[in-house]
């Protein structure tokens, strides 16, 4: 199953591209899609590992396993305390 | 009440307006700014970045959550994308209430769970380097994140 992911941020900036496809097994998990991303872009470095993933939208846990139909986005650690 | 990612400066009068009513003796204002010095770093700009349906989605389910932790259903947000300079704000949120102990709890909690759930992202841009700022706690800038400028 080919997912397509949105990238943001450091991670679009380190691969290129604001969407990645990638090649998975059937149906696969978040962790399985974050390994997978992380061997196919070695460039997003090792903090891929604190990435959220979001679901139409939505965040989800490692375990949820991916439709083909889902929108899948890549979530870097939100900015944080920074501007106040 | 709306809730927004704009790209262009935030009108702080026009959100105070959206939510204010007859009812309300108190609105309070929250504006995130871009600051000139931070981590002891002199910022030359900084640059948002967001994933606009699903921070527009976060910053509404906020809302609902202030609606059932205080009462209070007047509130809007703001937020900015691309470059900013030093002084502009990123973020607004107006919340008005009847009375104001209401309005400033909603308003500090809205904050505080923005930059906890909404996807937004910043780049602080030094004048000989850059940064996106969310990583610092988990490796130093020479591994990750850093680069010239130039």
């Amino acid at each position: 199953m080919i997912v397509k992911a949105q990238l943001f941020a450091s991670f679009r900036e380190a691969v290129g591209s604001s969407a990645i496809d990638l090649e998975l097994g059937d149906p696969p998990t978040v962790s399985e899609l974050l390994v997978s991303l992380r061997r196919a872009y070695p460039e997003v470095g090792p903090t891929i590992g604190s990435a959220m993933v979001a679901v139409n939208l939505e965040y989800v846990g490692p375990e949820f396993r991916l439709s083909e139909s889902d929108k899948v986005a890549i979530i870097p650690p939100v900015s944080g305390g920074g501007v106040a | 009440v709306t809730f927004k990612i704009v790209n262009g400066p935030i009108d702080v009068t026009a959100l105070v307006a959206e939510v204010r009513s007859d009812y309300d003796g108190a609105v309070c204002t929250f504006q995130g700014v871009a600051r000139r010095y931070s981590r002891g770093r002199e910022v030359v700009h900084l640059e948002y970045e967001a994933y606009p349906e699903m921070a527009e989605r976060k910053m509404a389910q906020i809302a609902d959550e202030i609606r059932a932790k205080f009462g209070v259903d007047r509130v809007a947000m703001r937020h900015r994308t691309g470059v900013l300079q030093i002084g502009e704000a990123s973020v607004v949120i107006a919340v008005a209430s009847p009375h104001r102990n209401e309005a400033f709890a909603a308003c500090l909690y809205g904050i505080d769970r923005l930059k906890q759930t909404v996807p937004i992202w910043k780049k602080e841009v030094w004048s000989d380097g850059e940064q996106w700022i969310g990583w610092e706690h988990e490796v130093s800038s020479s591994e990750f994140g850093v680069r010239s400028s130039s």
